[in-house]
């Protein structure tokens, strides 16, 4: 007998979606003004979970001026008040956290075990994090009293829904400004569980309002010329509208998009933690992270060596049910992906590289990748070049140090980077060199409130996270 | 003995011979030593961390309990044992659940040489091992004659598995090619009459550099099996350790096609631990290493809390130490 894990699937009784939701606007659920509303499914079963209101212009406009009127008395709340507020959600957020987990993983498709040990546990330490500046910010290193922006208009992906909410909605009130957010099409819910939370938690009316919507609803909150900040993490193809539209008004503007992080190993890299740390790169959340590793440059000389171990440890990787606990892999997002997804990798192949996967049986229903890697690759392959989003690495090589960091600095992004070595003064040499936001040693994907995250070139500007995350909602 | 399987790739020849050179000296032991990966200790941790979330439960959990009870080296190492213990804790080893004969056997009782006689007497018969600390156990402080002597006596009163401890000493000052010449000696000692288990005292070794270090010398000098501890120091078993040592036995058979058994030992005495210990066997060299000829868990009080958690398997209910008996 060989020796089989018992299925141990999270309880689905911990979370109570509605049948339907409305907007959140000024403290109340309201119905959207068009009437129009879309469904959202779990993408590993195609299951519909819930209705959700489609927001209009009009509504943006309302949710809009209801932040404006909030944000007279929250800007003017001394910061160890607005603490407070923060300080309470974040608790509440660690009471829920089972639930919000759970929930995450039915309208993501994520593993149950990235929702509860990586994303609630950050989602919450953001908002203590963001709290305990509030009444600190004379001292951030922007002159004394730096003052709030206004409304920021917040625009999230569905890769880490309620993770992207605390990012930008922590630091934002945390500074006194007030927020509209628009959570995305396919992942709306745990954004509208957050504004229960807020109103568990009595936060002032206005403060958080919640749009659902599509594109044309985050549109139409970009443009409306009562938001004073915009802030977006998502596609590069859409930052570029964003900017577009946004460029000649005096709106403040951050954006977070793509990336095709270089995870570079070198010959001295202690090889078994460097396995596991591809692996995490890349296949952490089906690879659908902007920072993801999606580009592995190996040194040639350990190459085979490298591949062989990496080939065998994806063979244990367990794809199926996102909310059992032993799950690895879980579903794509949503059919729509999942499409692109295959798109890429078949090009891949057309354009000669080396497709490999281990055999792990797919799911029926829902949306399902094989974690994939192709060998090969070269600088010119679409693979090389083009976020592909999904569970798929791109494997090139190099001989020199020079080589590597001219290899992985040659892309139109710059949000991520690992290296691997054993040898201090080569990590420091080359960290130095390569064009990225973040840049990890030996190991890939940390994350922490505490540590500025953001891009060079495509990737976006402007930081989120530590104090630098504050500038971007200050006057400075 | 070591089970000889196809090494992978065609270059195996070559490899050997690479391995041969690596113990001509004592240079180029220490350079290829020092050319094997270095460990980086907070992604190695991680990884056993996070194995350790696997969620085992109802049959899983029935079967990991029989393979745990299975590959038990079910050990007294004091200076106060008595033939009279010896005796009851091979009995137990034999028959370890009075109430419900179909409880597997342990694989072996671990004893001082002195007492190997008196388990052998009680073991004939069964399938059950006698394993015996020789080789000046737990300091491993004494002249290789006194430890070759040490290693027959157990051997000549019927063990049929020696743990020797390796000369932490040595290995700490650099002196390497001691450290494989004496496994090496005692293995020659043991000959096709017992297998070796080499003990390498991880807690004292320090680093995980080390430990991988140690865990090639003894696999170079020909270990059946490779140890993490003594059970006499601070820091025995961790699942980091050994996840360490068997990513290390891994690659030496991809490398050599001998397959190397690994025994964590000290301070595993839940049957949680030992399912955390399972899960890290069956991800990182699979089922070819589960079972209780490649795994074995020194320990003596594991086995009551596997027997407890056995019996609330089969009747509902957790019944209690008095319902398992004390050795």
């Amino acid at each position: 007998m060989a020796f089989e894990y018992a299925p141990a699937p999270e309880s689905r009784a911990v979370v109570d979606i509605a049948p339907s939701y409305g907007l959140f606007i000024d403290g109340e659920f309201t119905e959207a003004s068009g009437g129009k509303v879309f469904k959202t499914i779990s993408p590993s079963t195609e299951e519909v979970l819930s209705e959700v209101a489609q927001g209009s212009a009009e509504d943006v406009d309302r949710a809009v001026k209801a932040a404006r009127k909030a944000f007279e008395k929250w800007s003017a709340l001394p910061g160890a008040e607005r603490a407070k507020y923060l300080f309470r959600i974040a608790r509440i957020i660690q009471e829920r956290s089972r639930e919000l987990a759970v929930l995450e993983t039915l309208d993501n498709g994520k593993p149950i075990k990235e929702t509860r040990d990586a994303d609630l546990p950050l989602v919450a330490a953001h908002f203590f994090y963001y709290a305990g500046w509030a009444d600190k910010l004379d001292h951030a290193g922007y002159g004394a009293n730096p003052r709030p922006l206004g409304v920021a208009g917040q625009v999230i992906p569905w890769n880490f829904p309620l993770l992207m909410l605390a990012w930008k909605i922590a630091p934002a009130l945390a500074t006194g400004n007030t927020v509209v957010l628009k959570p995305a099409e396919t992942t709306p819910l745990s954004a509208l569980f957050f504004a229960d939370i807020c109103r568990q938690a009595g936060l002032p009316k206005g403060v958080v309002n919640i749009v659902t919507g599509d594109g044309t609803t985050g549109a139409a909150l970009v443009a409306h010329e009562g938001v004073n900040k915009v802030a977006f993490t998502g596609s590069t193809a859409v930052g570029k509208a964003i900017a577009r539209t946004v460029a000649g008004t005096d709106k403040k503007l951050t954006l977070e998009l793509g990336g095709k992080g270089a995870n570079i190993v070198f010959d001295d890299a202690p090889i078994d933690q460097a396995v596991e740390g591809i692996v995490n790169g890349i296949f952490f959340n089906q690879g659908q992270v902007c920072c993801a590793g999606s580009r592995l440059l190996v040194q040639e000389s350990i190459h085979d060596e490298l591949l062989d171990s990496l080939k065998r440890r994806l063979s244990t990787l367990r794809l199926g049910d996102p909310l059992d606990k032993n799950t690895d892999i879980g579903a794509i997002n949503s059919a729509e992906q999942l499409a692109r997804i295959t798109e890429l990798a078949d090009s891949g192949e057309t354009e000669g590289a080396e497709r490999w996967a281990p055999a792990c049986e797919l799911p029926e229903n829902g949306f399902w990748f094989r974690p994939t890697l192709f060998t090969g690759v070269t600088q010119a392959h679409r693979i090389a070049r083009e976020e592909i989003f999904g569970p798929v690495l791109s494997v090139l090589t190099f001989r020199t140090p020079g080589e590597a960091v001219a290899k992985a600095n040659n892309s139109q992004y710059g949000l991520s980077a690992g290296i691997w070595t054993e040898k201090g003064s080569r990590m420091l040499a080359v960290a130095g060199k390569l064009r990225a936001g973040v840049i990890w040693a030996n190991t890939f994907n940390k994350f922490d409130p505490t540590s500025p995250f953001g891009g060079f070139k495509e990737s976006g500007f402007g930081r989120e996270g530590g104090r630098h995350g504050l500038e971007a909602y200050l006057d400075v | 003995m070591p089970t000889t399987v196809p090494a992978h790739g065609n270059d195996a020849a070559g490899r050997l011979k690479e391995l041969a050179d690596a113990t001509a000296s004592d240079s180029a032991l220490r350079r290829f030593l020092h050319g094997l990966p270095g460990v980086d200790a907070v992604g190695l941790e991680a990884r056993a961390a996070s194995l350790g979330t696997r969620s085992i439960k109802t049959s899983s959990k029935a079967y990991a309990i029989d393979l745990a009870i299975s590959m038990i080296d079910l050990t007294t190492l004091e200076g106060a044992d008595t033939p009279g213990k010896v005796r009851a804790l091979a009995a137990k080893a034999v028959n370890p659940d009075p109430t419900d004969r179909t409880t597997p056997r342990t694989a072996a009782v671990c004893v001082y040489p002195d007492m190997v006689a008196t388990a052998k007497a009680v073991l004939a018969g069964t399938d059950v091992k006698v394993a015996s600390v020789a080789t000046a156990f737990p300091a491993g402080r004494a002249a290789l004659p006194v430890k070759l002597a040490d290693t027959r006596d157990a051997i000549e009163a019927g063990a049929d598995e020696i743990d020797m401890v390796i000369d932490r000493g040595a290995f700490l000052a650099g002196r390497y090619m001691d450290v494989l010449e004496e496994i090496r000696a005692v293995k020659a000692e043991c000959g096709d009459r017992a297998r070796l288990k080499v003990i390498f005292e991880t807690g004292e070794l320090s680093t995980y550099d080390n430990i991988r270090r140690a865990s090639w010398i003894g696999m170079l000098a020909g270990a059946d099996f490779i140890k993490t501890s003594t059970g006499k120091v601070a820091v025995n078993a961790t699942p980091a350790n050994t996840l360490l040592m068997l990513e290390a036995v891994r690659d030496f058979r991809a490398l050599t096609g001998v397959q190397v058994g690994v025994k964590p030992a000290g301070g595993i005495r839940t049957t949680k631990d030992a399912i955390k210990f399972l899960v890290l066997v069956n991800e990182t060299v699979g089922e070819e290493w589960l079972d209780n000829t490649w795994f074995r868990f020194g320990a003596s009080s594991l086995l009551n809390d596997l027997l407890m958690q056995r019996q609330k398997l089969s009747t509902g209910r957790y019944s209690g130490p008095d319902y398992v008996t004390v050795d």
